[in-house]
């Protein structure tokens, strides 16, 4: 489970987040959808650790993140906005690096990755040098990384960027897997349509505030409009617009 | 720890597989003063070897003029090639390298040569070039003791002692020993030697940062359950790996070229044997994590590669600073001097080369001073990395 508490962020001038609260449970797929520039990243960095909050915390299974970042991040499986891959090694290397650094024994490792390779259909190129993979098995590569230590919560920012149709379809096979597993994932998006087809809950972000959430029903009752796209554009008019 | 020797192996393969790091650090870095060293010290030895045997020639005009001249360059074993030249065409001469020097002998020089008055004579040489410049030094010197003859022989014939026109008499005494000697030719050797050093650093310590910032890599990494300063550790760690490498291939490449060229026609003897390898090694040892800290901390300031390859190639000037100073100043070796990094290294090398004595506590100052400000260095890349700004 992920809580997100009043988190606040200025940077300089700039409120990039503005009491940002908003809790991912375990077993549902959440989106933390709005428009470019909305605070979408510096919501999920405070949430993973790699920025501190002004004010407000942040909690994984209940562990808070500035008070004991390693366990906490311990529960916690990371794709950041920019996942890149170290290009000389091969995809097992990569993902037993990261693992290694989780502090998993060698051995464990490679059954891990072994595990992984199967689970993300990365058998075919598990033992090859990162170097020219296209964008679908890179991704498989930076989801395996992140789940390697077998986190029960997982954020991922903007996966979809750069992604082809069939690889973006592919994700969402993959996520839903992790779902019915129990797990706990969190996503960002500026795409409504892929919010839409994966999401059991949303949370609308603009200008660093939270202007609605929950269940993709509730909110479309709410606005009294049909579709998530309306309902969005309503919810960020109501807002002011983004920004 | 741990983590420190994963991020340290992982850095370590993965830049053992980039041709361009290799290249580098582990060929170009280190092998480029040996050899650069010894094609030089070749060049000046064949240079030195020609010199005394070849005949020192000149192109003399109007020789007529001057026959008792012509008798005396030719007594000294100088080669006359007589030609009619003008002041003009001699200089064309000369400028398009048909002669090397030439010598014009005007008209009126038998005459105001008889008259006991100064005989002009006119010396055309091109200075720039080393070559000649050594030719028309000699043919200078043969001139000027050809004029002072003359003179001793003219004050003989006025009764007066030509011991008078001699107030002092200077003799040289040059106490160089033969390494002596050697050190002024392998005084820049030591640059090479820390050059090679930081170049065998200078892409590690660039991929492991803004490398890794650039391929996007790094966001994920600092999110892990990973202490900054062990990762910073690992890093660092790495680039000291490849820099002892590259310092091992460097001292390794000067003693075979050592072997191959025979300082002692120089008049120098190096001593540049197994064992001062091994010295120059423990003596350079400590700058090496001063070198990775220093390049480490400045890439980890830089947005890109190429933003980084730009300030590191400053990076690696800076140890040329104390050198340079020293060799302006001509400073000895002084114990306060030790506490300066890369000078300190530069004159235990010196030393080491003159066969001079070394003292057990200049060595320890030159480790402990260079040592204490890598570690000031390490704190402070650790510090910059758990800055948010890292994120960049």
């Amino acid at each position: 489970m992920i809580e997100a508490k009043a988190l606040c962020k200025r940077f300089g001038s700039i409120d990039a987040a503005r009491e940002v609260s908003f809790v991912a449970r375990d077993g549902e797929i959440t989106g933390l959808l709005g428009p470019n520039g909305a605070g979408k990243s510096t919501t999920l960095r405070m949430l993973y650790g790699v920025l501190a909050p002004d004010s407000g915390s942040a909690c994984i299974d209940g562990i808070d993140i500035r008070g004991e970042t390693s366990s906490a991040r311990a529960h916690l499986g990371v794709l950041p906005h920019a996942a890149g891959l170290y290009a000389n090694l091969t995809a097992r290397e990569n993902i037993e690096y990261f693992g290694s650094l989780q502090g998993i024994g060698r051995d464990r490792l490679h059954i891990r990755a072994t595990e992984l390779a199967r689970a993300l259909g990365m058998q075919g190129f598990i033992e090859r040098r990162v170097k020219g993979f296209s964008q679908g098995q890179r991704i498989r590569v930076a989801l395996a990384r992140a789940l390697v230590h077998d986190p029960a919560n997982l954020v991922l920012d903007e996966p979809t960027n750069g992604l082809d149709v069939m690889a973006i379809r592919n994700l969402r096979d993959m996520l839903k897997d992790l779902k019915s597993q129990g797990r706990c994932i969190l996503f960002s998006s500026h795409v409504m349509q892929e919010v839409a087809a994966l999401c059991d809950q949303v949370v609308i972000i603009g200008g660093g505030r939270v202007l609605a959430q929950g269940t993709l029903r509730s909110i479309r009752e709410r606005s009294g409009i049909g579709s998530l796209e309306e309902a969005f554009l309503q919810v960020l008019g109501n807002a002011g617009g983004p920004g | 720890m741990r983590a420190l020797f994963t991020v340290f192996r992982k850095e370590f393969l993965e830049n053992l597989r980039d041709r361009r790091t290799v290249v580098s650090a582990l060929l170009f870095g280190p092998l480029f003063g040996p050899l650069l060293f010894g094609a030089m010290v070749s060049r000046m030895l064949e240079q030195s070897a020609i010199e005394p045997d070849q005949p020192l020639k000149l192109t003399i005009s109007g020789g007529e003029h001057a026959p008792n001249l012509e008798r005396y360059l030719e007594s000294q074993g100088v080669k006359l090639t007589a030609a009619a030249l003008s002041e003009y065409a001699a200089r064309a001469a000369v400028r398009s390298g048909a002669s090397a020097v030439v010598l014009i002998v005007p008209p009126e020089y038998a005459a105001r040569f008889a008259a006991a008055k100064p005989a002009p004579l006119l010396l055309v040489a091109d200075s720039s070039d080393s070559q000649t410049r050594k030719s028309a030094e000699r043919v200078r010197a043969l001139l000027a003791g050809y004029g002072s003859g003359i003179a001793q022989l003219r004050l003989q014939v006025r009764g007066v002692s030509p011991l008078l026109a001699l107030p002092v008499a200077v003799n040289e005494i040059d106490v160089t020993t033969p390494a002596g000697r050697a050190v002024v030719v392998l005084g820049f050797m030591t640059y090479f030697v820390l050059f090679a050093v930081l170049m065998g650093g200078l892409y590690l310590a660039i991929d492991s940062t803004a490398g890794e910032r650039e391929r996007g890599s790094l966001e994920a990494l600092l999110s892990l359950p990973v202490a900054r300063a062990s990762l910073v550790g690992g890093k660092i760690l790495a680039t000291c790996a490849y820099m002892s490498l590259s310092l091992a291939i460097n001292l390794a490449a000067f003693v075979v070229v050592f072997r191959f060229v025979p300082l002692e026609r120089l008049g120098m003897s190096a001593n540049l044997g197994m064992e001062t390898a091994l010295t120059f090694f423990a003596v350079c040892l400590p700058f090496v994590p001063l070198g990775a800290a220093l390049m480490t901390l400045v890439a980890s300031f830089t947005r890109s590669y190429r933003e980084a390859q730009t300030y590191l190639t400053s990076v690696l000037l800076v140890p040329t600073l104390p050198i340079a100073f020293a060799s302006v100043y001509s400073l000895k070796t002084k114990s306060a001097l030790m506490l300066i990094p890369s000078l300190s290294q530069h004159l235990l090398m010196t030393s080491v080369l003159k066969d001079a004595p070394i003292a057990p506590l200049d060595v320890m100052l030159s480790a402990g001073s260079s040592l204490t400000l890598a570690l000031v260095l390490i704190v402070a890349t650790a510090r910059h990395w758990r800055r948010e700004s890292m994120l960049g």
